[in-house]
């Protein structure tokens, strides 16, 4: 499977199965696209003829030529390469049956602010306010260890709700494990996701010694973050937060850290926030879209998605530009290496959710991960006992690339790895679903990653 | 080639053959916590 396609004057052509990036002029992009619609090079070389009469540098023997490398680069496997992964699907899975190397510590099932956009309801995810005790956390850190076989190199989020509220117990917490990795030949990566209003100096050394990533919660605009993010009186929570998030950013050398937003029905037009972001001296940037039920007033409609594809496309440009400028900034979803990213067997297995990662609730009990965490039925087990629930751990193990249907013909498969479980089951009710609106924001995407990632390689031949 | 420039990339058949170590990042560990994208993680293993 192949796909094309052109953002500005780029052409570019995607070999799905092998991975490789072919940057063609309009004449081979045309070529390759015939060959894809199962013609034959004698009917290709007339017809282009016939479309490019007129033009001195499309002649027989340049599209002879043009057919040639079309049909060596089929030979290298670099064009219309078969999809022979299928056997491959779930051996990483299976090879490490019964390994986590990531938990999502949900320390505090309370926040200070009332969004009324928390996938998390104000961090009670549903139920009540609670808090992690010590004892938990360090039982999951134990658990985490003690399930993480040969792996090294272990993973713990501290999530919320709003993780400050809880910040004495992440600080032992952190204490505790620094105190045995070594021995337990394991090493940790700390990160931070959270809201910012009780960011303090302490908070700031502690973090910057310890967090490999912070996670800082700011939608953009001071109008658009305060329509959401306010505390319990209903004031907007911007103009406390933002010199906070700064302190932090510019102590951290600016960076480990991503200055995270969410956009809803109210801003699609997403590309204005990130521009404050970037006015406020923020560069490590990840905008993503609002998750909600489909009648939600927040959620995105089909007029809206249409908006934010084009904002996709003007947020490359405002890269490339930027980048031309010598001032480059980061966006999450357009880091894209080409030539170190990952595996095939990572990019068959799906993200790991219920498997290798699991979210703690602050109680100790274990979930898929942290959209799934107040779904009863998810429930996995405890950090005591393990998973006591291998049925549900067998729905997730069993996600991956080959595991939804709609996924075949996909080509941006092998870059989501079959996508989100927790969109999946909130869109569809299974977590083997799809959740097409998503799936066409990815896309675009990762057209744009792609695009971006050629041009500067281009640029630096 | 006149028309063609082929970056260079990682061969995915190729790294069926020596992938699968699992050290790398889990998907949405690092950011965005509400999608799944691989694409942006860095591969962990030391001998590829």
């Amino acid at each position: 499977m192949i796909h094309r396609y052109t953002l500005d004057d780029l052409h570019i052509v995607l070999d799905v199965n092998s991975g490789s990036v072919h940057v063609v002029d309009e004449v081979a992009y045309d070529v390759i696209g015939l060959y894809d619609e199962g013609r034959t090079r004698e009917e290709i070389i007339p017809a282009l003829l016939e479309e490019y009469a007129g033009r001195d540098d499309v002649t027989k023997a340049d599209l002879e030529d043009c057919c040639d490398d079309v049909e060596e680069l089929k030979v290298q496997g670099k064009l219309f390469s078969p999809d022979t992964f299928e056997p491959l699907a779930g051996e990483l899975k299976n090879r490490s049956a019964g390994v986590v190397k990531a938990l999502c510590l949900h320390v505090a099932h309370t926040c200070n602010l009332n969004c009324s956009y928390c996938f998390a309801s104000q961090g009670k995810y549903h139920g009540d306010r609670a808090v992690m005790s010590f004892e938990v956390g360090k039982q999951a850190l134990d658990f985490l260890m003690d399930h993480s076989g040969t792996r090294r190199n272990l993973e713990v989020d501290f999530f919320g709700g709003e993780p400050l509220m809880n910040w004495q117990v992440v600080k032992d917490l952190v204490a505790y494990a620094r105190s045995v990795e070594k021995a337990r030949g394991k090493n940790f990566r700390f990160t931070l996701t959270t809201n910012g209003v009780l960011i303090d100096d302490d908070v700031i050394d502690f973090a910057n010694r310890e967090m490999h990533n912070v996670v800082l919660s700011l939608d953009g605009r001071k109008e658009v973050h305060d329509r959401f993010r306010v505390d319990y009186a209903g004031k907007g929570s911007w103009e406390t937060i933002v010199p906070k998030f700064q302190k932090l950013v510019q102590a951290r050398n600016n960076k480990g850290y991503y200055m995270r937003g969410t956009f809803t029905h109210h801003n699609p037009d997403f590309l204005e926030d990130i521009k404050v972001m970037l006015d406020l001296g923020f560069t490590e940037l990840s905008m993503e879209p609002v998750v909600c039920a489909a009648d939600d007033p927040s959620a995105l409609t089909a007029e809206d998605r249409e908006l934010v594809k084009r904002q996709y496309e003007d947020l490359a440009r405002l890269m490339r530009a930027r980048r031309q400028e010598g001032r480059p900034f980061t966006f999450y979803h357009y880091m894209i290496d080409l030539t170190g990213g990952p595996c095939v067997y990572k990019r068959l297995s799906g993200c790991g959710s219920g498997t290798e990662y699991m979210a703690v609730t602050p109680w100790g009990d274990l979930y898929p991960c942290h959209q799934f965490v107040g779904e009863e039925k998810f429930k996995l087990g405890d950090v005591w006992h393990g998973v006591t629930s291998p049925e549900v751990q067998e729905e997730f193990a069993a996600c991956n690339v080959y595991a939804r249907p709609e996924c075949r013909g996909c080509w941006a498969r092998l870059y989501c790895s079959g996508g989100c479980a927790a969109n999946a089951y909130h869109a569809t009710g299974s977590v083997k679903g799809v959740y097409e609106q998503g799936c066409d924001l990815f896309r675009k995407r990762m057209e744009c990653a792609i695009a971006l990632e050629a041009e500067r390689t281009l640029g630096e031949d | 080639m006149k028309r063609i420039k082929t970056l260079e990339t990682r061969d995915l058949c190729d790294s069926a053959k020596t992938g699968g170590c699992g050290e790398c990042q889990t998907s949405c560990q690092s950011a965005c916590k509400t999608s799944c994208g691989i694409a942006n993680q860095q591969c962990e293993k030391t001998e590829k």
